[in-house]
């Protein structure tokens, strides 16, 4: 029996045409119009939606911060997706623009902004094409004007306060907070920032009310949500489930594994490794990932199989989110770089305490920076150190692990490294 | 009353003089950058603090002063 369910997913072409506007609303329903602002925060809060970008904080909490702030608002979508394992959101603006851009309107309304910008990475051409061309079919909205905006291809450009800099034409890099976002955004107007995903979700609450959202997932953990899944498994991609579904039964709607697990990265390139016995005792929700030590995150799961090199991967991810660094705080360029480098020593076998040093330096990058770049690649790496004793133990004896590097992990590779 | 010591981490460069001057609160890590110590400065040691804070080349320490009966409460960053 297939795990997934269509909602956000809902009909698409299989020859990855994009849904046009009469074929959205012949799916969908009309965008009602009558909800008042109070009403739809009220739908919101009772749905228990949390953001789909990976933080998992209360959207209905969200939403009433920048509503309650006074002066002109702003809503923007956040639609870079700057981690090379997930494809999720780049999967809605090229499907089915117009449920995002749905869940836009409905946002600008429950803040009442006036301006909303739709943010997407100058890599992702395509999606830029298709939410241009979806939003001449629609017309302008009233008493709303909203823009796409393209976006240097970065890892941290997705961070909000990054992405606010980045909208305005300068460099992709964090600024430090307070102010947050819903106080000073964009053109220091209140701003409330939110993952496609999440509105898309908002344009399906609207239309089928808090109640139907809640018939699938878990009482914590509501509703469905689009997870990306690659490496081991026959058929990779992303699949739209119910939170709660048994990490088993996706990666069998995927057609299963092509070669006995090793492990299993939760949540990206902030998340976690789980060894593969573990992992595939959980449940897709924060409630039992939680208890093993994970992180869901943004929903961007890898299957290692037996027979790779472990030390390999990380290696490689070491380096790329070491590079994708802001350049901005020194424990974050420095340390990240030193990690990484260190890191690729044990990869070859040709350190014999790398570990014990990355762990020391874990702890000082931890915390220190002006985002959390830091502490997610902290998480990633340390998880790595535990999960892979075994092969970190042989590396260090100067032996190689029998695994070769299969190359399963994506990163970008960027035309020269940045100076800090 | 007292006080905590807060760095801004994209404004430090790790010129490293808050830990000459207040290590009591501040040590450098292995890269020369600030790791300070959030815990409640008494106010016998504040006048080092509020050295430091002084002396940052780039302006990146602060000085937040704690209401006595508010220890706990949490510091913005």
């Amino acid at each position: 029996m297939s795990v997934s369910v269509q909602r956000l997913l809902l009909g698409l072409h299989p020859d990855g045409h994009p849904l046009d506007s009469d074929e959205h609303l012949h799916r969908h329903g009309p965008l009602s119009g009558r909800l008042d602002r109070e009403s739809l925060l009220d739908a919101v809060e009772r749905s228990e939606l949390r953001g789909r970008g990976g933080a998992g904080f209360p959207t209905a909490l969200k939403l009433r911060a920048v509503a309650g702030r006074r002066g002109r608002k702003v809503v923007l979508a956040n639609g870079v997706e700057g981690e090379p394992p997930s494809g999720k959101d780049k999967v809605l603006l090229r499907y089915v623009p117009h449920l995002v851009l749905d869940g836009v309107e409905v946002a600008a309304r429950a803040v009442g902004a006036d301006q909303a910008i739709v943010a997407v990475s100058q890599a992702a051409s395509t999606e830029l094409a298709v939410l241009q061309s979806a939003l001449r079919e629609r017309g302008r909205p009233e008493r709303l004007e909203i823009r796409v905006a393209s976006v240097p291809h970065t890892f941290v450009a997705g961070e909000e306060t990054a992405l606010i800099n980045a909208v305005a034409g300068g460099p992709p890099q964090p600024t430090a907070t307070p102010p947050r976002p819903f106080e000073r955004g964009i053109d220091g107007k209140p701003t409330l920032v939110q993952n496609v995903e999440t509105l898309a979700q908002l344009a399906l609450i609207v239309r089928h009310g808090p109640a139907w959202f809640r018939e699938i997932g878990t009482r914590d953990e509501p509703g469905s949500a689009l997870v990306t899944l690659s490496g081991a498994v026959r058929l990779p991609g992303v699949f739209e489930v119910p939170l709660g579904t048994p990490l088993r039964e996706l990666v069998a709607e995927a057609g299963g594994t092509t070669q006995p697990p090793r492990a299993v990265l939760i949540g990206g390139y902030f998340g976690t490794w789980l060894d593969a016995r573990t992992a595939f005792a959980c449940d897709l929700s924060e409630a039992s990932l939680g208890a093993a030590g994970a992180l869901l995150g943004a929903r961007a799961i890898a299957v290692l199989p037996e027979g790779s090199c472990a030390l390999a991967e990380v290696a490689r991810v070491s380096r790329f989110l070491a590079d994708e660094s802001a350049g901005q705080c020194g424990p974050c360029v420095y340390g990240l770089d030193s990690i990484a480098q260190t890191m690729g020593s044990l990869s070859l076998a040709e350190s014999f305490d790398g570990d014990l040093r990355i762990r020391r330096w874990l702890g000082q990058v931890e915390g220190r920076g002006g985002c959390h770049h830091p502490d997610g690649a902290a998480r990633f790496i340390r998880s790595a150190l535990d999960v892979f004793a075994d092969e970190v133990a042989l590396h260090t004896r100067g032996q190689r692990c029998p695994g070769r590097d299969l190359g399963l992990l994506p990163i970008r590779s960027r035309p020269a490294r940045r100076a800090a | 009353m007292s006080s905590r010591l807060h760095v801004n981490p994209i404004a430090c460069d790790g010129h490293g003089l808050c830990a000459e001057l207040f290590p009591e609160r501040v040590s450098l890590d292995d890269w020369g950058y600030p790791i300070v110590d959030k815990s409640p400065i008494p106010g016998r040691l504040e006048p080092h603090a509020r050295r430091a804070v002084d002396a940052c080349p780039v302006l990146a320490l602060r000085l937040e002063q704690l209401a006595a009966d508010s220890r706990s409460a949490a510091a913005p960053l």
